[in-house]
């Protein structure tokens, strides 16, 4: 039960080790990386880098709210949730969702509530820099309709 | 009141943050966007689009009836677009 907000990459492996680590009921861990994609056209020479801002305070308390959520849904042994901001840079790791459960099906679904949730739910907005200069990426209406389609 | 701004609505307004005081007669969070409005073109820019405005009353999803008062936090962005 896990929420960090942070400039700092983070290491997959030692925090998905660290997630289960002691306890011998978890028979699975699922776990999502997102990355920063390279948004300029292959060849022009150019590089999307981007920096996401976000509402400190407000950002950590709707994550551990999604967090609950996930709980009282799937019975989890360990949940973590890591989200970068700041300036980021194609291929760097922004965010990392990561569940533990005595069975697979309770890990992956949770995992991939919260990576759903958290996208539309926690307050950060990404700024790319694009060819004409920085540009606030814009929400989709397809992962507002990925989160209700996890409403119960 | 405290108003946070993020993203481009920060950009539009020209600040991260301030403390008004706010008329009696705004009650709600839809009065309060309207009378924002009032305080000058950069306001009345941002808050033009209406449906592209969230707002979080002390940190939580709100709507345009929320009730605010003196001592709110009250937070306007856009869509978030994170993960």
């Amino acid at each position: 039960m896990t929420v960090r907000v942070q400039t700092q990459d983070f290491d997959v492996g030692a925090e998905l080790q660290q997630l289960s680590a002691g306890n011998h009921q978890i028979g699975g861990v699922a776990s999502f990386v997102g990355l920063v994609r390279d948004i300029a056209p292959e060849g022009s020479g150019a590089s999307s880098s981007m920096t996401l801002e976000h509402y400190p305070g407000m950002t950590e308390k709707r994550l551990a709210e999604i967090e609950a959520e996930a709980q009282r849904r799937w019975p989890l042994a360990a949940t973590l949730i890591i989200h970068r901001h700041g300036r980021l840079e194609p291929g760097d790791r922004i965010v990392l969702v990561a569940t533990a459960s005595s069975h697979r099906e309770a890990a992956l679904e949770s995992c991939a509530f919260l990576i759903d949730w958290l996208k539309t739910e926690a307050p950060f907005w990404k700024l790319e820099d694009g060819p004409e200069g920085p540009r606030w990426v814009e929400a989709k209406s397809s992962d507002d309709a990925r989160k209700a389609a996890w409403k119960k | 009141m405290k108003l946070l701004y993020f993203a481009w609505l920060r950009q539009k307004i020209g600040k991260a943050e301030e403390t008004l005081d706010v008329p009696a007669h705004v009650k709600e969070v839809g009065q309060l966007l309207d009378w924002l409005e009032s305080l000058g073109p950069n306001y009345a820019t941002a808050l033009k689009e209406r449906k592209a405005v969230k707002v979080a009353v002390n940190q939580d999803y709100v709507g345009l009836t929320h009730p605010v008062k003196a001592g709110d936090e009250v937070a306007l962005f856009p869509p978030v677009t994170g993960g």
